[in-house]
């Protein structure tokens, strides 16, 4: 055969595959409703940026110094709700019944231990339940706190104390947690609409029946293999660009690299992707059985990708498991491309693994379609 | 119509579900591999609270003064120091992601802190991730505070620091995210069997046909409803046992409330969820359709819109009306109160008449959509 022939045979593949799949309105629906409005959902709720403080004050102390104090928090931009406790007793209350985050107390010699020039001490209770909430909240009452000092200090002419921290951030310059997420938001809706339409490709047709047939067609498995992949790259392809252009239009993400390293990775990813599903597809016998094999393979993916927690916090073990995860490469690209805004000569140490993930798994898969029959 | 006749047909149809149930691998990997592999990957696996973050310290002219504070990151459990010559070495460490951060303490920095002026210690952070770097700059300024009143003390200088800021953490002296991560946990795994699992399975039957041979049947709207869900509760209710043991088992969270409470609720939440799935694959009829919704309004929500990981107050307002029908939000609330608090009654009150009236509602719109369906 010519490969002008191969060419239209490819496409008229891949052009039946992509027919299957849009014919269906709820099914054209789903490819493009849902990924949407979670990215606009999740890319607003998804945030450890605390904004909100609810806090509670018990002030023993009648001084001005106290006063002070309790009108600096109050005027600080974060805190939201506010409650006044009287009696030790509602410490409890308050807190247990989650309606503050957490309660100050300033105990009646507090603005007396100012006055004289001691260390005022004040006691922070927080409520730990989810941990990493209260882990913020207390980096933002010490600021408030550090703040007031400094103040203080200046006001008395006095040196503050002998040394100061003067941080600064790196590539997320006001740390927001919103462009740590969104990036990562990128790769994981991507992932979820290529693999589950490339994993339900060839368990519709099992399930119809009509796979036998497309095998004893006179065309090669890796034709059929390539006439498979194809629709779910290009859709895959599509809804990353729209969702990139999203983040970069609507969260206003700044896209700080170059989009070739981004599309190189995109490409790399997607084609990883599809390898993947076309593997799951290739397994299963009915669709439903290629949803949840398509979703067995997305949890634990998406939770070793580093999306919402970091790799280096994981046991070795783990760590030497998410090199399998098409998922954590693409990740370091879009956020080393957008916030650091690199070029693809420092990549490649992300772009060979998918690379070879995608080869393995594309192979497989096709092995899979001939000796798979049942 | 006898009332046996219909206990017959009741458990012909529980029967049949459950044999469909054990017999589909892919419904076993989810009713019993993934929540497994789950609550490893979060009881082992991810964890918020760094350890031993690489961090790289430049001293330009070292002595005493700077030796002590280096000696502080070293001893603590947060950092693992690496020393530079020169601050350019250093970042370009840091750009390369090899460490998270710099200390850097410029040559007059001992000149400054035992005369009269401010010494700085200059510190820079990998931003990308917003959130460990916020974690860092906490852990960086704790190590500076406590290095701060001892180098004080040794000099026997008085600390000029109006207030000091003393915290305890309740509920979570160790302050470790598994202890809230696993809890939350149950509430996903449970709305994977309850509403992903099961707007699967009943939307295959429309997908296959087969519905409309269960429903020339002689089997009630009601039946039909009791038989599809009751193997899939048990499922449920068996994967909420097997989770809590597990996470007090192995994962030593600590369960503080009482376990009959924890039950009652945990029936309560996956009543809901069945009747979110059921709801889901009427509706769509379609096993494609079926899933990808399942998991866009069930799953998804479950891990970012109910508290699971992410402040639910934090959230801006509009996102914060959505969380209050999300199910999983009362249940994740329910499960960090029960294990870490214990039994708050106010909290569980309160998230109890929510998940109560979101029963009703689905349940009613379950009831509405089955007779349609049905004509």
């Amino acid at each position: 055969m010519p490969w002008s022939q191969y060419f239209f045979l490819i496409m008229a593949l891949a052009l039946k595959e992509l027919l299957a799949l849009l014919r269906d309105k709820t099914s054209r629906f789903v490819l493009i409703g849902p990924p949407v409005a979670q990215l606009l959902v999740f890319g607003y709720a998804a945030t450890y940026d605390l904004n909100n403080i609810s806090i509670a004050l018990y002030n023993e102390d009648k001084g001005a110094a106290s006063r002070e104090l309790v009108s600096h928090i109050i005027g600080s931009p974060n805190i939201n709700s506010l409650y006044t406790i009287e009696h030790e007793s509602e410490i409890r209350t308050l807190l247990d019944n989650k309606n503050v985050l957490l309660v100050l107390h300033i105990n009646s010699e507090f603005s007396a231990d100012i006055t004289q020039g001691k260390t005022a001490k004040v006691q922070l209770l927080l409520d730990g339940r989810n941990s990493n909430t209260a882990m913020i909240a207390l980096n933002y009452m010490r600021e408030i706190i550090l703040q007031l000092n400094q103040q203080w200090s200046d006001l008395n002419h006095s040196q503050g104390p002998p040394a100061i921290i003067e941080s600064r951030a790196w590539y997320n310059e006001n740390l927001q947690s919103r462009w740590f997420i969104i990036t990562g938001i990128i790769g994981l809706l991507t992932l979820v609409v290529t693999l589950i339409v490339t994993a339900l490709s060839v368990a519709r047709e099992r399930e119809q029946g009509t796979f036998d047939q497309l095998l004893v067609t006179p065309v090669h498995p890796a034709f059929i293999l390539v006439g498979k992949a194809l629709p779910g790259l290009l859709i895959g392809l599509i809804q990353g660009s729209l969702i990139i252009l999203l983040a970069v239009l609507w969260f206003e993400i700044p896209l700080r690299g170059s989009l070739i390293a981004l599309y190189l990775g995109l490409f790399l990813f997607l084609l990883s992707a599809v390898g993947v599903g076309l593997m799951i597809s290739a397994i299963c016998v009915t669709q439903q059985q290629a949803v949840l094999g398509a979703f067995l393979f997305l949890v634990p993916a998406v939770i070793l990708s580093g999306f919402a927690t970091p790799i280096a916090n994981m046991p070795d073990a783990v760590q030497l498991l998410t090199y399998t995860d098409p998922l954590r490469y693409f990740l370091i690209i879009v956020r080393s491309v957008f916030m650091e805004g690199v070029g693809v000569e420092l990549l490649w140490p992300q772009y060979w693994p998918m690379a070879i993930i995608a080869l393995l798994s594309l192979v497989m898969a096709a092995w899979l379609f001939r000796h798979r029959m049942y | 119509m006898t009332k046996s006749a219909s206990l017959q047909r009741l458990s012909g149809l529980i029967r049949k579900e459950s044999l469909q149930i054990m017999r589909d691998p892919s419904s076993i990997a989810i009713a019993f591999i993934l929540p497994i592999v789950l609550l490893f990957l979060f009881g082992y696996g991810v964890s918020l609270d760094a350890r031993d973050i690489p961090i790289g310290i430049v001293v330009e002219q070292p002595d005493a003064a700077t030796q002590s504070l280096s000696g502080s990151f070293e001893q603590s459990d947060y950092f693992s120091p690496v020393y530079f010559q020169t601050i350019q070495q250093a970042e370009k460490s840091l750009e390369q992601s090899k460490i998270q951060g710099i200390i850097w303490l410029k040559n007059d920095f001992a000149r400054h802190l035992l005369s009269h002026k401010q010494a700085v210690i200059a510190v820079r952070v990998n931003g990308v991730n917003s959130n460990q770097a916020n974690l860092m700059l906490g852990y960086i300024q704790g190590t500076w505070l406590a290095w701060l009143t001892r180098f004080a003390s040794v000099q026997g200088i008085k600390l000029d620091m109006a207030i000091q800021l003393e915290h305890r953490v309740w509920y979570n002296a160790a302050v470790s995210s598994r202890l809230f991560l696993v809890p939350g946990l149950v509430a996903i795994i449970m709305t994977l069997i309850g509403s992903l699992l099961t707007a699967l399975v009943v939307a295959r039957e429309w997908d296959r046909g087969t519905m409309e041979a269960l429903l020339v049947t002689p089997l009630h709207n009601h039946e039909f409803i009791a038989g599809k869900l009751i193997p899939y509760f048990v499922l449920g209710m068996t994967s909420l046992v097997v989770t809590v043991a597990l996470a007090i088992g192995i994962f030593d969270v600590p369960f503080i409330g009482s376990f009959w409470l924890l039950i009652l609720t945990g029936a309560l939440f996956m009543l809901v969820s069945l009747a979110i799935g059921l709801l889901i694959s009427i509706a769509s009829k379609n096993q494609f359709v079926a899933g990808q919704i399942a998991i866009v309004i069930s799953f998804l929500p479950a891990f970012i819109l109910s508290g699971f990981i992410f402040d639910i107050n934090s959230m801006p307002l509009a996102i914060q009306m959505i969380t209050h029908i999300v199910p999983a939000r009362y249940f994740v609330a329910i499960l960090q109160t029960l294990f870490l608090a214990g039994d708050i009654w106010p909290v569980v009150i309160a998230n109890v008449a929510a998940l109560l009236f979101l029963l009703i509602i689905f349940s009613l719109l379950v009831a509405k959509k089955t007779r349609k369906s049905l004509e």
